[in-house]
């Protein structure tokens, strides 16, 4: 499948089964949208007839340019064919193994944010903190589970996993000293809200954690207007100096600086430049996940912005990089040559599978954005996967299960989406979301676009 | 290829011979939690 697009001064041709990327001129790029649907000879009185009077554009060229095609043809560079479904269901059928849990170690927090999927952290339920004899089951449950797979992740996840801080550091203990007896590799990541970070959570997170996430929206009015602490004041003032201690501290390790952005802020790009002036460098920032009642839900009217927003951040980007005060944004990290094989590709993100969920009284979900609805509870750490039914159902989830992805350039990117963005959106998780595919595809565009233009600066 | 510029990338379809090792980042355990984007993860395979 061939997705061709123009961005930014670059005529861009992505062969998607292949993961080719193509870099065209004007004429190139016309005459592959004509390739497959007309002979050569038709293509040629098109060409001629649309660049006329252009010197350099002659019967000649055309046909040399037909000749390149074919040969990108015959390589498997270009309309390469769609030869992956079977594989899609056959691998993942195979796979049985967990390789990574989110512990919800804490369903309380000490923000009360009023956008929060998880209910200020409750997830539509008690509140409540991981007891350390439940962390340690989920533990041994995802070791038991794991088979061969070396690499194996934990997310400390909430409400706010720093207030469950005692548990989390014996649950690291506990997994330093099971790796050894099991020849396994736990990578921690912890996300939070900084409240509060302190110099000895600091110490041990950039000792300990692979990744740590830290939440903030961006500009000081726009994170306070929904990021605020149960008095109504904005939390600000309050995280962005430890977030910088922390950082500071971390030794060039992972984070991310992760903030949303919502009808409000449809000029996001503006919060992600205030984090990077800041000084934070890999930088993150989703559209929110809501009803779409809710007063800062995103609207369709928002999406032409959003979509220039991206294009402007992607522009910025560049720009800033050559300057010599670059950053990182999550969605437009691609690495065109060491990339995820195809497997990866096509599998989707693993939920109900190879990722789930534990909640603090040791139930499994599929994944975090389940946790509260009792239809997706899976089992527990002690008795395993029980529901098989619903296992089933997450197991069908890859990049070829949904008829609305059939003919979407960009499924070998998002391997089908997000089976809860798809069960918000539609009520099943084999929907499509489809707000949110037109936002993804416009990412992988501007990703694509950056990549083109370091290989052109180089 | 005058007109046509190929950039290097990862052939897919050859990837296929040694792939699916599942070592690599499960894709929602970093910074995302709301998406599924499975093309900037890192390929963590050793014998491909």
């Amino acid at each position: 499948m061939v997705h061709q697009y123009k961005l930014n001064g670059y005529n861009i041709v992505l062969d998607t089964c292949s993961g080719s990327v193509h870099v065209v001129d004007d004429v190139a790029y016309d005459i592959i949208a004509l390739y497959q649907q007309h002979e050569a000879e038709e293509i040629v009185k098109e060409i001629l007839s649309k660049y006329d009077g252009l010197p350099d554009i002659t019967r000649e060229e055309v046909l040399l340019c037909l000749e390149d095609i074919r040969a990108l043809e015959k390589a498997g560079k270009l309309f390469s064919a769609d030869i992956y479904e079977n594989m899609a269901f056959d691998f993942k059928n195979r796979s049985q193994v967990v390789k990574a849990l989110c512990l919800h170690v804490a369903h309380t927090c000490n923000l009360n944010c009023s956008y929060c999927f998880a209910s200020q952290g409750k997830y539509q339920g008690d509140r409540a903190l991981m007891s350390f004899e439940v962390g340690k089951q989920a533990f041994d449950f995802l070791i038991a589970n794991s088979g061969s797979r070396r690499n194996l992740e934990v997310d400390f996840f909430g409400g706010e996993p720093l207030m469950n801080w005692e548990v989390v550091k014996r649950l690291v203990a506990y997994a330093r000293e099971q790796e050894k007896l099991h020849d396994k590799n736990f990578r921690f990541t912890l996300t939070t809200n900084g409240m509060l970070l302190s110099d000895e959570v600091d110490d041990f997170l950039n000792r300990e954690m692979s990744n740590v996430v830290l939440s903030l929206d961006g500009r000081k009015e726009i994170h306070d207007h929904l990021r605020k602490d149960y008095a109504g004041r904005g939390s600000y003032d309050a995280i962005v100096p430890k977030f910088k201690r922390l950082v500071e501290k971390r030794g060039g390790k992972n984070y991310y600086m992760r903030g949303t952005f919502t009808h409000n802020n449809v000029d996001f790009t503006n919060d992600i430049f205030h984090m990077a002036d800041l000084g934070f460098t890999e930088l993150s920032m989703e559209p929110v996940v809501c009803a779409p009642t809710d007063p800062y839900a995103l609207t369709e009217e928002d999406l032409p912005e959003l979509f220039r927003q991206y294009e402007l951040l992607a522009e910025e980007m560049i720009r800033r990089k050559k300057a010599g005060n670059g950053f990182v944004f999550y969605h437009y990290m691609l690495d065109l040559k060491n990339g995820p094989c195809i497997y990866k590709r096509i599998t989707g993100c693993g939920s109900g599978t190879e990722y789930m969920a534990v909640t603090p009284w040791g139930e499994l979900f599929p994944c975090h954005q389940f946790v509260g609805d009792p239809k997706y509870s899976l089992g527990n750490i002690w008795d395993g996967v029980t529901n098989l039914a619903v296992q089933e159902e997450f197991r069908h989830c890859n990049a070829y299960a949904r008829p609305e992805c059939r003919d979407c350039w960009a499924k070998l990117y998002c391997s089908g989406g997000c089976a809860a963005n798809a069960y918000h959106a539609t009520g099943k998780i084999s929907g499509v979301y489809e707000y949110g595919c037109e936002l993804f595809k416009k990412r992988i565009e501007c990703a694509v676009m950056m990549q083109v233009a370091e290989s052109e600066e180089a | 290829m005058e007109r046509i510029k190929t950039i290097e990338t990862r052939d897919l379809k050859k990837s296929a011979a040694a792939g699916g090792c599942g070592e690599c980042q499960t894709s929602c355990q970093s910074a995302c939690k709301t998406s599924c984007g499975v093309a900037n993860q890192q390929c963590e395979n050793k014998k491909k």
